[in-house]
């Protein structure tokens, strides 16, 4: 370890821009991104099951709602919906004297419900349109088959509307990791949050941007290669037979 | 004849799609080992009157009589509706059905489409289910292909693994929905045969089929259905041999 960072001095020697202080601030940002985007992810997604399930009910009490959440967080800017919940929350009535405020007052939280939120609703549109497009014939031999509602979403037409959903939602968690970065704008230190500390310590927008950006390259790569992977196994039905 | 048991019998089938009444009040009595063909021009209700068999439609009257055991309907703002769904469950795993278009569930293999309502359903244990799954699936000669896909089989294959699939269930009786008329001319004959070696083992069937040898060779009884009623109904050589009606004897004459 000590010989590493020997290394990396030397390495860094004639750069001021990349010492390894400035280098702790994009390894912490590249650790809030991470815990943020994967976080509201599967929070999300847990979210987003039910929440598809209900879209398609036959009960407009039940469908309406979900469908008025998803049109409004897909029809506002995350931006917006950040600023709302992040400085909207303090105005709530007496909210400040409850254990309520401790978590609410830094911006993690109030990032981490927005993201949330915002992923949720898009997810339970991709899920409801797989879920919709789930083959009547299977959804019939299901219940001839004598199952259950319950025991049908769970066997039948889940399994199958998550892997036809699965290449939207590798989109959509691409999409999620580069909207993290306007966490920044409420002062959280993501990547973007130490992209732009260093830039205005240093001036130098090229070094402190062109770096974040190919973090997030890196990033997107590594999820790029997880959904192939992950297609690869659970697409396997769509592949005709080898040999 | 009247000691055998009665699998399935139905009573007074009525059933309409907004204003037009596709079936007219339609009864049938399955005895255990029957095999029943339906047969009759497309839209004399034939599927229909099938599918009101295990409430895939709901039949507006009528009665449904499984095992003895007379389901039980109430009366809804949508129209008539069983009273209770975990009798139709129930109902239903003794029934198996084999549609047209084969109906395997996509995402799961051969293997796993032939044991899922087994374990799911019936609650046997794996491993039971796997060593039936395979001995089934021998016999429709589909053991080297119990690992593939649906979407990696051909039509035939994916109907023969259907019949494993509805075989699984140990059902009381089967319930097929033009099981041919999806499949290329040259796959026809080892569905049908594989059918036909069930009849023959007693099985009770009732079969929903435009092929009229089948009818022929293997029925018990043919219900020949126009326009949501029994136009003709008895054995095979009586009505496909000896047709009185008109309309049937045109159905049955060769088409050019």
């Amino acid at each position: 370890m000590e010989a590493l960072m020997n290394w990396l001095e030397a390495q860094l020697a004639d750069n001021s821009i990349f010492t390894l202080q400035t280098l702790g601030y994009y390894g912490e940002g590249l650790v809030t991104t991470v815990q943020l985007v994967f976080l509201s992810l599967i929070i999300g997604l847990v979210l987003a099951v039910p929440l598809a399930i209900g879209r398609g009910s036959r009960h407009a009490w039940l469908r309406l709602p979900i469908f008025f959440y998803c049109y409004v967080f897909r029809g506002t800017p995350l931006l917006v919906q950040l600023y709302l919940i992040y400085y909207g929350v303090v105005f709530v009535e007496g909210i400040q004297d409850t254990w309520l405020w401790l978590i609410l007052e830094k911006p993690f939280v109030p990032a981490l419900i927005a993201f949330t939120l915002n992923t949720a609703a898009y997810t339970t549109e991709i899920f409801r349109g797989a879920i919709k497009s789930t083959p009547r014939g299977e959804i019939e031999a299901a219940r001839a088959y004598g199952m259950s509602w319950g025991l049908m979403m769970r066997r039948i037409v889940l399994p199958s509307a998550f892997r036809r959903a699965l290449p939207a939602y590798g989109n959509e968690v691409i999409f999620m990791l580069h909207a993290s970065a306007i966490a920044s704008v409420v002062t959280i230190m993501d990547l973007t949050g130490a992209a732009r500390f260093v830039y205005a310590r240093f001036y130098a927008p090229f070094d402190a941007f062109l770096f974040v950006a190919a973090i997030y390259l890196c990033l997107t790569f590594a999820i790029i290669y997880f959904f192939r992977h992950l297609e690869k196994r659970l697409l396997a039905h769509l592949k005709p037979a080898s040999g | 004849m009247a000691d055998t048991p009665i699998p399935l019998e139905v009573r007074n089938i009525k059933k309409r799609f907004g204003d037009t009444e596709v079936l007219k009040g339609l009864s049938l009595q399955a005895h255990k080992g029957d095999v029943i063909t339906l047969i009759g021009a497309s839209g004399s209700g034939k599927s229909t009157f099938l599918r009101c068999m295990n409430l895939l439609e709901q039949p507006d009257e009528g009665e449904l009589i499984v095992h003895g055991e007379p389901i039980r309907f109430k009366e809804t703002k949508h129209g008539r509706e069983p009273a209770d769904w975990k009798q139709v469950v129930g109902m239903r795993a003794k029934l198996s059905m084999v549609f047209q278009s084969f109906n395997l569930w996509a995402h799961m293999t051969l293997l796993e489409n032939v044991i899922e309502a087994p374990v799911h359903v019936l609650g046997k244990s794996k491993q039971e289910a796997t060593d039936h799954a395979r001995e089934l699936l021998a016999r429709v000669g589909l053991a080297e292909r119990a690992d593939y896909y649906p979407a990696q089989l051909s039509g035939g294959q994916q109907q023969r693994g259907a019949i494993a699939r509805a075989l699984a269930m140990d059902p009381e009786v089967m319930l097929f929905d033009e099981p041919t008329s999806a499949l290329d001319p040259e796959l026809v004959g080892d569905v049908l045969k594989v059918m036909r070696d069930l009849a023959e083992e007693g099985r009770t069937m009732i079969v929903v089929t435009h092929e009229m040898a089948f009818a022929r060779d293997v029925s018990t009884q043919v219900i020949y259905l126009h326009q949501g009623q029994v136009e003709e109904a008895g054995p095979p050589d009586q009505v496909l041999g000896n047709p009185r009606s008109e309309r049937l004897k045109q159905f049955l004459a060769p088409k050019h």
